[in-house]
């Protein structure tokens, strides 16, 4: 293997976890699973999304972010913008006040379309806004904060309050972002219905490709030598500071990538979902998704999309079955995996990994181990394929 | 100005104003429990505003008593001593099994507390029902005070000022006059040296986060005052109180009284004049804004880093 794929695939380990996740999410999961369930392994794996984000922003970063549910929702928001306005053709709106603008500005007696929505009639103009607009957004935020030292828990906190901010601000605008209910009812995606079964199988094939690449592309970043400087600033700030560095530009630049990432899962669940809105951006759902990364192993880029994966779906199965375990649950995952687990499933597959490896090494293999070791894999691994139907899943 | 005129503008001033003071008193009150356990020891606690809806039932739940037992003119003060001393014992509790663990790491604290505080939630939902519940107030704290005709003053609303005050005074004697404060001043400025002197560490860190839990419990007694009680509503100011203790500067009992005093008004002023959303988010945008240039508060504590 030359170096570069070397770096992009992690070594051989790093390989191989790849490939097995490629081949559930691609293989697996497609085969075993009808529409319906489909679309939500798809709406999980967009969660995963900002897993991964996390995992590069606070794993290796060390900057917590408490509000990466702003940067999935503006991407998100910005998907369905455009498809909501393609859903609202003079046509099928001919009963509105104003035909040709969406359903919620006629409720809420707008007679125009705003300003802000006009560059979102154009589909090269929105995938523009997807990638640019929460990048940007995130550029002036981590730019003022990273060039004053805002770090840490301060670092944590502000974004909180932004996140807060900002899903107040959408829930009152009413007029101009749908208010709480969202940007409801998208059907097309420039003529194609998104809606059916075959297009949903479509959709889901480039969520998980473009997983794929955003885990590729994240490795590639780590085994850079601004990856070695990212975790040495995690280490010790001063020190990178000192060695001549600017720490304050690879703390931005991780933001924003960050940001990205996350702003590509939320067109992603827009697209698979059909419908965007404020629940996914408050402090929430921010803090939630900061579980996923946390579960699935905030040092592995793979272990999130497990982590998001298993908690997603956790919650879908126990919120219908048992809503107050769920809550239960969720708040003890909070602190086991903070307290006894804090390299989530990765560590735990890593430890067994290690002393299976030191029991091979003697002369006679411990056959428990090996079974422990299966058990570990095919729990993190077999687990989303979805045994019984949680009814409003659908939302 | 926007239609009114300037006697009415006075009025508006005057009675949002007085608005603003009871937010600013539950606020100041949720956010010294926090600038002690923030500021003093690094820990964020997410479930501070649990510790506050621990305190508020246990006022609702005494008021129930009192009710039955024909006391309803008396039992307050009972319920708020009694509210302090559930919250600092759970807080003991909760600092002993969990927190300890993790003084090293700050930013999991807040993943644990926030875990902690969706456990608590959950654990007053089952108890208590999902319902808001309201205390029995006594007759002493109903009604209001009429200065001119147009002006209208709630006498709870004073009540709980006045509490925000002795509590605020009680803060400033245990952390500045006491023999507690010093060691929990001295831990703070030099853990090593402090234990060194003979000043148990591990004690004044578990005392700390109790009391601080235990002035929530006492903002949460002086909450129901003012508003019914749920199992969220410790949620809805945790992240004003967050803000109050920051912008403040996070070791400065000057600083949070200051920064909930500006928060409340600005909130309870603009409130009026906009949309309530849009007074919150212009609020939080401006004390966002000002932190972005003044990172360690307004009040920081001048010390070389």
């Amino acid at each position: 293997m030359n170096t570069f794929t070397n770096k992009l695939l992690g070594g051989k380990q790093g390989a191989i976890g790849l490939a097995v996740l490629a081949a559930i999410i691609l293989v697996v999961l497609p085969l075993g699973l009808d529409p319906f369930r489909i679309g939500m392994v798809g709406k999980y794996l967009t969660y995963a999304f900002v897993a991964v984000s996390l995992v590069m922003l606070w794993g290796y970063g060390g900057i917590l972010s408490l509000g990466q549910g702003i940067f999935f929702g503006l991407g998100g928001y910005c998907m369905a913008m455009f498809l909501k306005l393609e859903a609202s053709d003079p046509i099928s709106t001919k009963i509105q006040t104003t035909p040709g603008i969406p359903d919620f500005m006629d409720w809420n007696q707008i007679t125009a379309l705003p300003m802000m929505w006009q560059p979102f009639h154009s589909f090269t103009l929105t995938l523009l806004a997807v990638v640019l607009v929460p990048t940007l957004f995130a550029y002036i935020i981590g730019f003022a904060m990273f060039k004053r030292r805002v770090g840490g828990v301060y670092f944590a906190i502000i974004t909180q309050a932004i996140a807060l901010i900002l899903s107040i601000l959408i829930v009152g605008q009413q007029g101009y972002t749908g208010g709480v209910n969202g940007i409801t009812d998208l059907r097309t995606l420039l003529g194609w219905d998104i809606r059916t079964d075959h297009a949903k199988y479509i959709l889901y094939y480039i969520n998980a490709f473009l997983l794929i690449a955003v885990i590729l592309v994240s490795r590639y970043i780590l085994s850079s030598k601004f990856g070695m400087l990212l975790l040495a600033m995690r280490d010790k700030e001063e020190r990178v500071r000192f060695s001549g560095y600017d720490v304050s530009n690879f703390k931005i630049f991780i933001f924003c990538f960050a940001a990205l990432i996350s702003a590509l899962g939320g067109a992603m669940f827009t697209l698979q979902v059909g419908f965007m809105s404020p629940s996914f951006i408050g402090i929430v759902p921010s803090i939630e998704m900061v579980i996923f990364a946390a579960v699935g192993g905030r040092m592995s880029l793979i272990g999130a999309v497990y982590g998001a994966l298993l908690v997603n779906y956790g919650k879908s199965v126990f919120s219908e079955t048992y809503p107050e375990l769920w809550l239960y649950l969720m708040g003890g995952l909070f602190i086991a995996v903070v307290m006894f687990f804090p390299n989530g499933l990765a560590g735990i597959y890593t430890d067994l990994m290690k002393k299976f490896q030191s029991r091979k090494a003697k002369p006679l293999p411990a056959k428990v181990e090996v079974e422990a070791v299966a058990v570990v894999v095919e729990k993190t691994e077999s687990e989303p394929i979805i045994t019984s139907e949680p009814a409003g899943a659908k939302a | 100005m926007f239609g009114y005129s300037m006697a009415d503008i006075g009025n508006i001033l005057v009675m949002q104003g007085f608005s603003g003071l009871s937010l600013f008193s539950v606020l100041l009150l949720m956010a010294l429990g926090l600038a002690i356990i923030f500021g003093q020891m690094g820990v964020i606690n997410m479930a501070h505003g649990e510790f506050m809806t621990i305190g508020a039932y246990t006022t609702v739940f005494l008021s129930k008593l009192a009710v039955k037992y024909d006391i309803v003119n008396y039992y307050f003060v009972f319920a708020i001593v009694a509210a302090f001393i559930i919250a600092f014992a759970i807080g003991y509790l909760v600092e002993f099994v969990l927190i300890r663990h993790l003084y090293k790491r700050p930013l999991d604290t807040l993943l644990a507390t926030w875990g902690l505080s969706l456990v608590m939630q959950q654990i007053f939902r089952s108890t208590f029902g999902a319902k808001e519940v309201s205390a029995e107030l006594p007759q002493w704290l109903l009604g209001a005070f009429q200065p001119t005709p147009d002006i209208e003053i709630p006498i709870n609303g004073v009540f709980v000022m006045g509490l925000a005050a002795v509590v605020t005074f009680g803060v400033f004697l245990f952390m500045f006059r006491s023999r507690w404060g010093l060691n929990v001043r001295a831990t703070v400025q030099n853990r090593v040296m402090a234990g060194a002197v003979g000043i148990n560490t591990k004690k004044v860190d578990r005392v700390t986060f109790a009391l601080g839990c235990g002035i929530a419990g006492v903002a949460g007694a002086a909450f129901t005052t003012i508003a019914s009680t749920g199992p969220t509503t410790g949620s809805l100011y945790i992240v004003d109180s967050f803000m109050v203790v920051v912008f403040g500067g996070a070791a400065s009992l000057m600083g949070t009284i200051a920064s909930a005093f500006g928060i409340a008004q600005a909130q309870s002023i603009l409130q009026f004049f906009m949309t309530s959303s849009m007074g919150k988010v212009s609020t939080l945008l401006v004390i966002v804004i000002i932190l972005m240039m003044k990172p360690e508060g307004l009040f920081a504590a001048k010390v070389r880093k």
